[in-house]
């Protein structure tokens, strides 16, 4: 499981890096967009916190495909862009004949207000300048991740592959010997009796037979018999009993027949988009009908699912207007933890930097969501045994830091600040 | 380090050796099984065996199929709502007439938590035990879910018909109230009186001020109260004024009074206070110097000080008074006189002539404009005695037409309330707007309950030019109407949104500055607005002389005298149902569920009662002619010949919790006069043999001897030398040196990396109000587990106020050093010292309940908390065995969901489990629990430092108990950060992976175990002239 989250991230980091290291090759136009990097990545980071739920670049999500915005767009293009980021209905309402058209051709859906700074949304633009011409590489990059990934993870098949090959040899091999070694005994023995001028004591040896069915009542070999199987049945029986209460793999049928591979995976909407509070709570949320409603006003409005969410909401899609009889969606519940232990999404996600993925699994292939992870506390301890603390830049840590090098060469996990204690998460 | 010859003791039982005490002492738990309800034989091994055959099939049969649960999301989530993060909103708490500017904590919309306000400089920050418990109360089965009309369910529609109709025939209405000081309310008020023409507004108290409020009317010309300032105080007395307890805004007395007493490298000096009172007050417990008196002496000591001050300043003083030779009351005057403008005379009588001597004993004293100020005045009381009198008996002869019940409980708490409630029926219509079942809407014809004051929009003014507000911090759970809509809806008001009606009504007055909005939202946000500008002091225009004569004229007390007073916990009793107050101990007696007769140990004597494992009798107790049956309870230090009894018990349709508990001492304050009188003569007991119990906390969790875990010196020993008190028992080695406890040691210490949380708790602040023990109770949910079950001294508290009472024992013993066990009870248990200690889990870091714990479900971590996992602990109890604190509980029972303990409203019904902090498990049966340092909030308080990248900061993190406490006497921090308020307060040195504390006066509690706690307390330092206890002189 680990290693598979650091194949993804050694293949984020190739990717990465080659993006880096491509972005200075594009050549700068006059236009007054910056090429410098720093200010692509601000404008990557700005772009995947905000504009992603509903822009992408090389494809129309649901607002427009952005690649080449600034050459389409009435000219000079920043400032157009800027004014419509701001307020795109004041632009509208300007009557600028672009804005309008545009207006009209996505179902009179106005786009979000963002109370952007203009050299933050310059760096947005910045950035999807950077990506529009970066569609050929991003796809030799992404395969080659991937491809460094899968040979890795081939490596690593062989590796065990080449373990069990081994193993069979030698075991075929042993038994061999050991059909050799009884041959060998099997010609000694008769030869030995054929001989009459033994010893009484040589003889009896020789004469000796191999009772089997004596060798099983003996009391050494009930013994072990019943040792084995009564600790066989006890391992069983424990094992049996830590699973008790354990939901993994669980996946029940959900009122509403919701895609997280749609969404998250195709759309590439951000997990924080819906689930408000994964960065700042406790929970993380399930998403409140109004936030289908954001979208789903305008995408798929036919679709028998979102039909659902309207009934939910009681809003009429032929007047677009909400009323009063509102009835929540009751979603199966599929990550019980128990009461009795205190997790906290914010503290993994904001400050331990986590990624969805490790505790979710790969949410972005699941149409029907299930427990990837046991949620088990040995899971957990292990976890915190394993993980290194995510501290740079975090001026908390910076003590614990400090007092933990001067110790340690190793990286600092949780463990080492204390995070195996019992009121971390139960009181 | 010097010998101590105190002596403490927790109760008579201790002082007096007795035998079930002795037997019970050394006891963790009483030793009865837990509980065998149907046989007397118990369960046998063939039963063992069937339930725990069945127990594992039923277990792993259960444990197959998990239940399906859902997860319910908004349909619209509200932008400021965000699950699991809690938010905070400045409120006002006014229940009855009790006011404090609170901070209201909710979770998803459920207001969980309340908290003092700071910004408040009324109430001073701190909250009280009532405040702290108003919670439950909002979520109580006991209020009412619709409109009533003769006791059926109704529509408003019908209820607004009727009334308007039957309000339009009336020729007088009376509206009856507690006092009330909402500006926009009165303007309600008057918006009705406008429609009906005759309308007569009555408002009353239960336990008046209305002496004080008369006496100032005739003394400055205006019936309003003075607010005080304890803090600039140096001399104080007291006559039989609880200003610290269950008084009017007690919540800042307590603040201004400990402020008075703080004492540091840079104050050296403190306030001292006098008490003569009858009762053993919380303000006699807290006082240097106290007498007892009886309640027929009030008001000839007051003229007997007034008399001696008057000497000293050379004036004429009033006619002599034999009280002139009260021990302590020449010394009282001296100082008086000594601190003349920083001194003040506060008396609870409730006779005009006795408050007019007091007003001009404090004019004498130049106490107006320093201690005490009349031109900020407060409106907190201003019900009228003798307008309510005239009223009921108006109501009786039925005259007073229309009967309005503002949220009041006069058939309760009215002296002539059985009268009241017969006249209820007589009105051509009878209105009450109580939010809950209670003796008064029950005999009214209507009912139209407000909303709970944590469901309404509300505004405040307690003082002059001070302002509160009041938000809703949730949706109105039942169908109920603010009472103040009802009122603008009977008016026929145009608007009856009672929020835009505030914003309205503080136009009106030209409130507010700028933008109306943004001032507005500001006074929301801050829960408070002030708009004070100091005027002149009205000069004192009484006549003393008339005033004194008729004090010194008053007949003299006969017999028995009773004087009735209010506890900490049940106040007034307009929260009698609530449970988290009943079983609050009281601070003195630490008593709970109920009220008795408390006696002085002669009295109990000659009653010819023994003590025994909180054993007692009920008697018959006559006054006025009123009989009420209570126990009796012996209570040192009560002034001998009288008896005291609290108000707010003896509920009769208060509900669940409330019904049955005690009796109603309400009809006792009546006089011919009209005025409530708390004081009586003339009682009789008669003891009616019938045995019983009252459950007492006092003596449950003992020492087994070690009582050197207070330590106290006095004023004059720690100027000369601050470390006065401290005394440690030293260790002796194996080659017979004697070290400091701490010098030797098995134990490896911890290290502290990043925090190491700490309490500091001075006992010198602590004035043992109790309200950090309702905060934790609420922050933790702790369950109450009934009489009963304190009777079993099997109460949940973790955190609880030990009081011990303290004697000389250079007193008691003759020249040969023999201790005479007869002078012990009178000399002793006559008027003795207190001290107040709040006892927690003490965090040790050589904890020895860690030690013992098979399962390893208490352990040490790295933040020097005493970790308890619940869900690891088997409930062996060794840990609470091991504990030399006695401050862990076991779970005997389960206390959620169980009829047995109904009676715990917060964990038994849906409604009461709103209250419930979501942050906290809910224990399950047989595991132990205790103090945690409140880790839910440390933790919460490290995430969001972590979210935003930085430390915490010092005061960020605090526990319940320590952010409830009025009087700061509990500071809580980070003792690894050099600059928090603790490590400055206890000067906090780091050595050997310790933190020692450097401060002089600061002291673990039994230093000698070596267990080393992360509690300091700080020695209590009383303003006497000498150590001895002079009350016996």
């Amino acid at each position: 499981m680990f290693k598979r989250v650091n194949f993804t991230h050694l293949s984020l980091l190739i990717f990465f890096f080659t993006l880096t290291a491509l972005n200075p090759s594009i050549a700068q136009d006059d236009d007054g967009i910056p090429t410098d990097p720093a200010v692509i990545s601000a404008g990557e980071k700005l772009f995947n916190g905000n504009c992603k739920t509903c822009h992408q670049v090389h494809k129309k999500v649901i607002g427009p495909a952005l690649k080449d915005v600034w050459t389409r767009v009435p000219q000079p293009a920043v400032p157009w862009i800027t004014a419509f980021v701001k307020n795109s209905s004041a632009v509208i309402a300007s009557g600028d004949e672009y804005a309008v058209n545009l207006y009209e051709e996505y179902n009179k859906t106005q786009m979000t207000s963002f109370a952007f700074k203009d050299d933050q949304i310059l760096s947005i633009i910045a950035y999807v300048k950077a990506e529009s011409a970066n569609v050929p590489e991003e796809k030799v990059v992404d395969n080659g991740g991937n491809q460094g990934g899968g040979d890795q993870t081939a490596n690593a098949s062989v590796d065990s592959g080449y373990l069990t090959a081994i193993l069979v040899i030698l075991i075929v091999v042993l038994v061999l010997i050991l059909i050799v070694l009884g041959i060998i005994v099997n010609v000694l023995t008769k030869y030995l009796k054929d001989k009459k001028d033994l010893e009484e004591d040589d003889a009896e040896v020789v004469n000796q037979t191999f009772d089997l069915g004596k060798l099983a009542k003996s009391n050494g070999v009930i013994g072990l018999v019943i040792f084995l199987f009564v600790a066989i049945m006890m391992k069983a029986g424990i094992d049996g009993l830590f699973t008790v209460g354990v939901q993994q793999n669980y996946q029940p049928s959900q009122p509403i027949a919701f895609s997280h591979k749609i969404h998250a995976g195709q759309y590439e909407i951000d997990c924080n988009y819906c689930h408000t509070g994964v960065r700042k709570a406790k929970s993380a949320n399930i998403p409140s009908a109004n936030i289908c409603m954001n979208c789903h006003t305008a995408i798929k409005t036919d679709s028998e699912q979102i039909q659902k969410i309207y009934a939910a909401i009681d809003y009429n899609p032929e007047t677009q207007e909400y009323g009063p009889n509102t009835k929540p969606i009751e979603w199966v519940r599929i990550h019980n933890l128990p009461d009795l232990a205190y997790f906290n999404h914010s503290q993994h996600v904001k400050v331990g930097g986590l990624e969805c993925e490790t505790c979710h699994g790969e949410i972005k292939e699941m149409d029907v969501v299930y427990q990837y992870a046991p949620l088990t506390m040995g899971w957990c301890i292990n976890c915190h045994r394993e993980t290194e603390v995510n501290s740079k830049g975090n001026a908390y840590y910076d003590n614990l830091v400090e007092i933990h090098e001067a110790k340690s060469k190793d990286p600092m996990t949780v463990e080492d600040i204390g995070g195996l204690e019992c009121s971390k998460c139960h009181y | 380090m010097k010998e101590t010859k105190k002596v403490y003791w927790k109760g008579l039982e201790q002082l007096t050796n007795n035998v079930e005490f002795v037997k019970n002492a050394d006891k963790e738990f009483p030793e009865y099984l837990p509980i065998n309800e149907n046989e007397e034989e118990g369960p046998n091994r063939r039963d063992f065996l069937k339930m725990m055959g069945f127990g594992i099939a039923a277990v792993s049969l259960a444990a197959c199929e998990a239940p399906v649960r859902k997860a319910i999301p908004y349909v619209k989530k509200p932008v400021d709502v965000d699950p699991s993060v809690p938010n905070y909103y400045a409120s006002t708490y006014f229940v009855g007439n009790d006011y404090n500017s609170v901070v209201v904590k909710t979770r998803e919309g459920r207001p969980i938590k309340i908290d003092g306000n700071k910004y408040s400089e009324v109430t001073g920050g701190g909250s009280s035990t009532q405040a702290e418990a108003s919670v439950l109360s909002l979520y109580d089965k006991q209020r009412y879910t619709d409109p009533q009309i003769a006791g059926k369910k109704a529509t408003w529609e019908d209820v607004d018909s009727q009334v308007g109709a039957a309000l339009g025939a009336a020729n007088k209405i009376t509206i009856v109230s507690y006092t009330n000081f909402s500006p926009s309310t009165q303007a309600a008020i008057a918006a009705f009186t406008e429609r009906y023409g005759n309308v007569d507004h009555v408002m009353y108290d239960p336990n008046s001020s209305h002496g004080v409020l008369e006496a100032n009317l005739a003394s400055f010309g205006k019936r309003t109260l003075a607010t005080y300032d304890y803090s600039k105080a140096k001399t104080i007395v007291s006559v039989n004024a609880d200003f610290l307890g269950a008084s009017l805004n007690h919540s800042m007395n307590n603040k201004q009074f400990a402020q008075s007493r703080k004492l540091g490298d840079n104050k050296k000096d403190m306030s001292r206070l006098y008490t003569f009172e009858s009762n053993f007050s919380l303000t006699g417990a807290n006082s240097d110097y106290r007498t007892p008196i009886k309640p027929s002496q009030e008001g000839k000591t007051v003229v007997a000080l007034y008399n001696l001050v008057a000497k000293g300043l050379g004036q004429a003083g009033l006619g002599s008074t034999s009280e002139e030779k009260l021990p302590n009351i020449q010394k009282a005057a001296k100082d008086l006189v000594a601190a003349k403008g920083a001194s003040v005379v506060v008396a609870g009588s409730n006779d005009v002539n006795v408050q007019i001597v007091v007003n001009g004993l404090n004019s004498l004293l130049g106490s107006y404009g320093t201690t005490i100020d009349l031109d900020k005045e407060s409106y907190l009381r201003q019900g009228d005695d003798k307008k309510m009198s005239q009223f009921v008996a108006d109501a009786k002869s039925g005259t007073a037409g229309a009967l309005v019940f503002f949220n009041c409980n006069p058939v309760y708490d009215h002296p002539k309330g059985a009268e009241l409630a017969t006249a209820i029926g007589k009105a051509s219509i009878s209105i009450s707007t109580s939010d809950r079942i209670d003796e008064t809407s029950k005999a009214c014809k209507v009912v139209a309950p407000d909303h709970h004051y944590l469901e309404s929009w509300n505004d405040f003014r307690p003082v002059k030019g001070h302002y509160s507000l009041s938000q809703p911090t949730i949706q109105n759970i039942f169908n109920t109407r603010q009472a103040q809509v009802s009122f603008l809806t009977w008016a026929g008001a145009e608007n009856t949104d009672y929020y835009t009606y505030i914003q309205d009504n503080w136009k009106a007055q030209g409130m507010g500055e700028g933008n109306f909005q943004t001032f507005f939202d500001k006074c929301l946000l801050e829960g408070v607005y002030k708009n004070f500008t100091a005027g002149e002091q009205p000069a004192f225009a009484g006549d003393v002389n008339a005033a004194g004569s008729a004090v010194a004229s008053g007949k003299a007390g006969s017999g028995l005298e009773l004087l009735v007073y209010e506890n900490a916990a049940l106040s007034a009793g307009f929260q009698a149902n609530n449970p988290w107050l009943q079983e609050m101990p009281d601070p003195i007696t630490k008593a709970c569920w109920e009220n008795y007769v408390t006696v002085s140990p002669k009295h109990w004597d000659d009653l010819g009662l023994k003590l025994g494992d909180m054993d007692t009798q009920l008697a018959d107790v006559s006054v006025n002619g009123v009989t009420m049956k209570l126990p009796v309870l012996s209570q040192p230090g009560q002034a001998d010949g009288t008896v005291g009894i609290a108000l707010g018990y003896g509920r009769t349709s208060g509900g669940k919790v409330a019904d049955g508990v005690g009796a109603n001492v309400y009809p006792v304050l009546a006089t011919k006069s009209g005025v409530n009188s708390l004081a009586a003569s003339g009682v009789s007991i008669t003891l009616t043999g019938e045995a019983y119990k009252v459950a007492q906390t006092q003596t449950a969790q003992t020492y087994s001897g070690r009582e050197f875990v207070v330590q106290e010196s006095v004023l004059k020993n720690y100027q000369e030398d601050p470390s006065a008190g401290r005394h440690t028992l030293p260790i002796t080695d194996a080659s017979g040196n004697k070290n400091h406890p701490y010098a030797i040691t098995l134990w490896n210490g911890h290290e502290y990396n990043n925090h190491h949380w700490g309490m500091a708790i001075d006992l010198n602040s602590c004035t043992g109000c109790g309200s950090c023990t309702v905060a934790c109770q609420v922050e933790n949910n702790i369950p109450v587990v009934g009489k009963t079950e304190v009777l079993n001294r099997r109460e949940m508290s973790w955190l609880r106020i030990d009081r011990y009472y303290s004697y000389d024992a250079d007193q008691i013993t003759d020249e040969t050093g023999i201790k005479d066990e007869l002078n012990i009870k009178e000399t002793a248990a006559a008027n003795p010292e207190v001290v107040f200690q709040p006892m927690m889990c003490q965090q040790c870091n050589n904890a020895p309940c860690e030690t013992v714990c098979p399962v390893a479900a208490t352990t040490h971590s790295s933040e020097g908390l005493n970790q308890m996992t619940y869900n690891r602990c088997i409930g062996t109890r060794y840990c609470a065995n091991n504990c030399p604190y006695k401050v862990r509980r076991f779970n005997w029972f389960k206390y959620h969901d169980n009829k047995q303990f109904d009676k715990n409203l917060a964990m038994n019904n849906d409604l009461g489990k709103m209250v419930l902090n979501p942050d906290v498990t809910v224990r399950a049966r047989g595991v132990m629990e205790k103090c945690t340092f409140c880790v839910q909030r440390i933790q919460a308080g490290k995430l969001e430092a972590r979210k935003e990248s930085r430390r915490p900061e010092d005061g960020e993190i605090n526990t319940a108990c320590a952010s409830s406490c009025p009087s700061e006497a509990l500071v809580f921090g980070d003792m690894k950060d050099p600059n928090s308020r603790i490590s400055q307060l206890l000067k906090i040195e780091r050595k050997d992976k310790m933190a020692m504390a450097k401060e002089p006066r600061a002291f673990h509690a039994l230093e000698e175990l070596r267990v080393m706690p992360n509690v300091w307390y700080l020695t209590k330092i009383r303003n006497k002239d000498e150590s001895k206890n002079e009350a016996h002189a």
